[in-house]
């Protein structure tokens, strides 16, 4: 029936931050247009400043990763693989030898381009929050990771600590230069019941903000329902088995996450604290003897 | 414009992006939607998520691409034998929608017999053509019998002479083979698309093809849109849900800057600029010409002298014609770039620019640069200095010695002006939605708005005028500029848009200021006095005796009687978005929806229905305001006497037309040809294989030494050039460069190629490349990609380069402007210039800095020799095809 099916979830209100409801953003990039409306208004409404005008030459990504200018960063993927069912291009064409992209002659010349928006994965164990040695790194009510630019002081331990590599101190000479910045995921939005600024501007829904049991859902079904239709490259990039426990702001990707720059197994540092305060209290032990013993012979 | 006036009546987009969710089969063709209209795309994406089959026919692999189910790539230029060769594989194979093509269409009207096709003898001329005047006699164009208002018509589409027959000669040679050699499209993947789009087409079924600049900046721009025209038409596809073709406007009220247009030749509401060659003295005169017997345009007296009425208010009489004679009339040719000419010529003293940028975004920029440098006085209002109000220091042509800052003589008058959130007014979209925007803060300091800057200009000019008794003023004295004003002495914008709607001129003398008793929403002037009376509802309102006066007649009931300022709603009712904003005409969201019931009134199906003939209470009803006669019987049969709208059949959804139907043959409106027909781009490294003629015999070549042309085939311009936008950038820069959020994204100039091309020139992505073409060179970025891809074309392989168009030598980021490649030319009916199919070289390596890059580009376009190399082109000053044939607008709405 004509006019079915074309609410968008991303324009409501809500009150998630009083009813202290875990909230989360799934990513879709089945359906991202690689607009980059999601990276403008971040810096819009956060007042992020620009971080260089420096053209990349690789593909229409001239962002390159996030850091502490950049909270949400658009990638462009360009692959010899085919998306889902997608014809592109000159099928049947007469081949041609001279090609030096085409490795299989015999194939169908497959080609895609993918588009994802990263941001900060606002992990359930997060590194960068076990790491920060003032307390300026705090969880909120609903669930996400949040630099309190007025306590931070540009210790930078956060920096190493996270697995993603998402939180970075600001370099001379941008505003607030040394301190640690990251996604607040629109915290002053959400405890005024507004959605998230990248969110709410994406045209076509690729970033889904809402509570993280009805996006979890959501993206289960979503994966079915792209597999199903043929991509079979489809899976979900939530890493709940690692210390990191899960994110918040989980995607969907097509093929493996290394393409992504995302860790297929995500590690916080803190895990290594038992073990490294073992190893560092037996070299004690060890030296300690080692002194004794040396006293012993020489003396 | 007129490639979907002269097919269905209108020229706006049949359809509203939301309705695209319907469609079962979407084709962006000229259009990169999703990297150029992204937040309409959301309705794309939709449909996608339905089971919609996404096509995407581009010369290069976009963000669309990305996103299509398909991807097409094509030769750019090539686009009518594509489209025709689906039109061809849907007649042959027997797959049009045959009820709605009988009944709806004019594919069983008879022409004349001295009509010839241009595909007798393959000549790629029409009948009537003129070679001194290089233009066509239409006569033999109009269909057998006399006008065009009840033809004659043969259901069985078996007359020899019927259009359906000639349509389907015309295409019989645009081939899946023929696609293949021209096009680059082999058979297999031709078939997939056929495929995909004659599921999307019956009772059941609709499919939506999306256009934009990359059809239109084609030399053949209007017949490409025709061509889509013709196939939507077999297909079933205009006036349904899901169907129709949506024209995507270039930026933000394109529509609207020719519903109320900028443009020398038009009028508001698509009325036709009364000419200047004797054939137009008169007011009656003028109506008589203009003045259809049926239809819609049968009223034009009650628009046209309404509209006067605007102008002149009660200097207006029935005694004085309305003011008629104060009217310019049309003498020639005043595009701009036949005034560009003149202004390079010293022929013109001064210029306004204002919301543009013509050092950038204008066809051979490079020669616009120069130009303005020849002016006396310019004067520039934008939103920051662009290279227009700039040239003057930092063009590129001061770096190479070329102009000399101290020996031009333009001064430059810079006004700032004020952005879109800080005055009131309203866009008029691409679906023909007027959205009113509301003003949230003053401008900063000095900053005005243009309504500001033309209301603080024309009352100072007409206080001049009034000192002067000279009949050259008269035209200013008789206006009558009666807008309140606001606080810092801009004209009231609503005020505007309250004459825009229309009223009864009697002054109600008992009406307070802004009482909106009555009906009447302003009534008073700026001294206080009783201005005018109560507004009227709609354009069925408006009298040609001069009791109404209507700025612009389609707009019409947009503020009407109730006092609401309908472009400022925004309580959305339905999926089509009633209750936001005012959908031109009459808020009808999708147009010719009459075509979304069968002949007798029914729903086509249960799935697609719209608006349908409600038997119980005699009237047409549904989920969108009928864009028909509400009380008109689908039975209704006119006896041939009746005028207007009365001999419209009930049967004939398109009613702005004189006999009812959608024109597959144009028999009259377009200057080159009823039927579309392939030319090679002005500049193609292949020949006409459909023709022996290359371009479009109509085309306007702006010879100049300055804009030359290379042959067909020249070997110095191997490659196919073509222009594109980027989501990152704004048109010509002037609200993105500027910007930090926005110029970081996309901080530099590159041209994409393929990998294959890179091979072939020993270059690697990133490496700087110059491009060069007659007109000039540039130096940018490759940006090396498996997004472009050579095409085999007539078993010659064709590289293809596409530049962005966005940068200048102002701003945050700072690059070459592709511009300066691009000859000027002029698409035969609408003078738009050919961006998107060009020929050029690529030259590894950097620009010589300095005096040193003329004699550089001396090496790879030469200068000297005659200005017409092309075989085609007439040498300059010769006849050009609209201007002899004495612009002509038969079909007034474009």
């Amino acid at each position: 029936m004509i006019g079915e099916g074309i609410q968008s979830s991303n324009q409501r209100r809500h009150s998630f931050v009083k009813d202290h409801v875990e909230v989360g953003f799934f990513t879709d990039p089945s359906v991202c247009i690689g607009c980059k409306a999601c990276e403008v208004a971040c810096k819009e409404w956060n007042q992020v400043p620009d971080d260089g005008f420096t053209w990349s030459g690789n593909s229409y990504d001239n962002t390159g990763h996030l850091g502490a200018s950049t909270w949400r960063h658009v990638m462009f993927l360009e692959q010899d693989r085919q998306k889902g069912n997608q014809i592109t291009g000159p099928m049947g064409l007469p081949f041609e030898p001279a090609s030096p992209a085409r490795a299989d002659p015999q194939s169908e010349d497959p080609f895609r381009w993918v588009f994802l928006s990263d941001v900060c994965k606002h992990c359930e164990e997060a590194g960068c929050l076990e790491s920060c040695p003032t307390g300026a790194i705090v969880r909120t009510e609903v669930g996400s990771v949040l630099v309190q630019n007025d306590v931070c002081n540009g210790c930078g331990y956060c920096v190493v600590s996270c697995p993603f590599g998402v939180i970075d101190r600001r370099p001379e000479p941008l505003p607030d230069a040394g301190g640690a910045f990251k996604c607040t995921f629109c915290y002053d939005r959400q405890k005024s019941g507004l959605v998230p600024a990248c969110a709410k501007v994406c045209p076509t829904e690729s970033i889904v903000f809402g509570r993280l049991d009805d996006l979890r859902a959501r993206g289960a079904q979503r994966v079915q329902q792209l597999q199903e239709s043929g991509y079979t490259d489809a899976q979900l990039y939530d890493p709940t088995e690692t210390s990191v426990r899960g994110i918040h702001a989980f995607f969907l990707i097509l093929g493996e996450p290394e393409a992504y720059g995302l860790p297929p197994k995500p590690q916080i540092p803190t895990i290594y604290l038992k073990s490294a305060w073992t190893s560092a209290f037996a070299t004690a032990i060890g030296s300690f003897i080692a002194t004794l013993l040396a006293f012993t012979f020489f003396s | 414009m007129p490639g979907l006036g002269t097919s269905f009546g209108r020229g706006g987009a049949t359809t509203a992006q939301q309705d695209l969710a319907n469609a079962d089969c979407i084709l962006s063709e000229g259009s990169s939607m999703a990297e150029a209209h992204p937040v309409g795309f959301r309705w794309v994406m939709k449909a996608k998520e339905r089971g919609a089959t996404l096509i995407h026919v581009d010369p290069r692999f976009s963000r669309t691409s990305a996103l299509a189910n398909i991807w097409v790539p094509i030769r750019a230029g090539s686009d009518i034998v594509f489209l025709g060769g689906l039109i061809r594989h849907i007649i042959e194979n027997n797959l049009f929608f045959r009820d709605y093509v009988v009944h709806f269409t004019n594919a069983s009207c008879v022409l004349r017999e001295d009509f010839r096709d241009a595909e007798e003898g393959a000549t790629g001329f029409f009948s009537g053509w003129n070679e001194q005047q290089r233009a066509y006699d239409k006569e033999s164009w109009l269909y057998q019998g006399d006008g065009l208002s009840f033809p004659e018509r043969d259901p069985s589409l078996q007359h020899p002479r019927c259009v359906f027959q000639m349509l389907r000669r015309h295409f019989s040679r645009y081939t899946p083979e023929m696609v293949e050699k021209i096009c680059g499209i082999s058979p297999k993947l031709f078939q997939r698309v056929a495929d995909a789009l004659v599921a999307a087409s019956g009772p059941e079924k609709t499919a939506a093809i999306c256009y934009a600049v990359g059809w239109t900046q084609q030399s053949k721009g209007v017949q490409i849109i025709r061509t889509a025209s013709i196939l939507q038409l077999l297909l079933g596809n205009i006036g349904r849900p899901g169907g129709g073709i949506l024209a995507l406007r270039g930026h933000a009220s394109i529509q609207g800057s020719t519903d109320v247009p900028t443009l020398y030749d038009i009028l508001p509401g698509y009325l036709p600029m009364p000419r200047g060659d004797g054939s137009e003295k008169t007011l009656g005169d003028y109506l008589a010409k203009q003045t259809k017997p049926t239809g819609l345009w049968h009223n034009t007296p009650a628009y046209f002298i309404s509209l006067l009425k605007a102008y002149y208010g009660k200097n207006a009489t029935a005694e004085n014609d309305f003011g008629y004679d104060w009217v310019p009339k049309l003498t020639g040719n005043h595009s701009f770039f036949e005034y560009l000419y003149d202004m390079a010529d010293g022929k013109m003293e001064g210029m306004f620019i204002m919301g543009q940028n013509p050092a950038v975004a204008a066809p051979n920029s490079r020669f616009q640069r120069k130009a303005l440098a020849k002016l006396k006085w310019l004067v520039v209002r934008d939103l920051v200095e662009v290279e227009a109000a700039s040239f003057w220091s930092n063009s590129p042509e001061i770096e190479r010695g070329e102009l000399k800052t101290e020996e031009i003589n333009t001064e430059v008058f810079f006004f700032p002006a004020a952005g879109h959130a800080e005055n009131d007014g309203t866009f008029t979209n691409t679906q023909r939605l007027l959205q009113w925007r509301q003003k949230a803060v003053d401008p900063p300091g000095d900053c005005r708005s243009d309504d500001w800057f033309m209301h603080q200009l024309a009352v100072r000019l007409i206080a001049k005028a009034k000192e002067s008794t000279d009949p050259v003023d008269q035209p200013l004295r008789a206006l009558d500029w009666w807008y309140p004003e606001d606080k810092q002495g801009a004209a009231e914008t609503e005020a505007v848009l309250a004459e825009i709607n229309g009223w009864h001129t009697d002054p109600v003398a008992a009406v307070a200021a802004r009482g909106k008793t009555d009906g009447i929403v302003f009534g008073v002037n700026r001294q206080g006095n009783p201005h005018h009376g109560p507004q009227v509802a709609d354009y069925n309102e408006l009298k040609a005796d001069g009791s109404t006066a209507c700025g612009c007649w389609i707009y019409s009931g947009v503020f009407n009687r109730d006092g609401v300022n309908k472009a400022n709603a925004r309580q959305s009712k339905d999926y089509l978005g009633h209750g936001w904003g005012f959908s031109w005409p009459s808020d009808r969201r999708i147009i010719y929806n009459r075509a979304s019931a069968s002949p007798t009134g029914e729903p086509w199906s249960e799935r697609k229905k719209l608006i349908w003939w409600d038997k119980a209470h005699n009237k047409w009803t549904g989920g969108d305001n009928p864009d028909f006669p509400v009380g008109k019987s689908p039975d209704y049969r006119p006896t041939r006497q009746e005028k207007g709208l009365d001999a419209i059949p009930g049967d004939a959804p398109f009613m702005l037309h004189e006999d009812g139907l959608g024109w597959i043959y144009v028999p009259k409106g377009l200057q080159d040809g009823p039927f579309p027909t392939h030319y090679e781009p002005l500049e193609s490294p292949v020949r006409n294989l459909l023709y022996s003629r290359d371009t479009d015999p109509v085309v306007n070549w702006f010879t100049r030494p300055e804009n030359r042309f290379a042959p067909p085939g020249d070997p110095r311009f191997p490659y196919v050039l073509t222009t594109y936008r980027l989501t990152e950038h704004h048109t010509a820069g002037g609200m993105s460069r500027f910007l930090s959020h926005l110029a970081e994204l996309q901080p530099e100039m590159f041209a994409e190629i393929s990998p294959e091309l890179a091979t072939e020139l020993k270059i690697k992505n990133s490496e700087y490349i110059c491009i060069v073409t007659l007109r000039g060179a540039i130096e940018t970025r490759a940006l090396v990609s498996r997004r472009a891809r050579p095409l085999q074309i007539d078993g010659k392989t064709v590289h293809q380069v596409a530049l962005p168009f966005h940068w200048g030598t102002a701003g945050n980021v700072r690059g070459a402007a592709a511009n300066d490649l691009i000859p000027i030319s002029g698409e035969p009916n609408v003078t738009i210039m050919e961006t998107k199919a060009l020929a050029c070289n690529i030259v590894p390596g950097r620009l010589p800095r300095g005096p040193a890059f003329e004699d550089w580009l001396a090496r790879y376009a030469p200068r000297g020799g005659p200005p017409n190399l092309h075989p085609e082109q007439p040498p300059p000053g010769a006849a050009r095809g609209k201007l002899a044939a004495g612009h002509e607008h038969e079909s007034p709405i474009r």
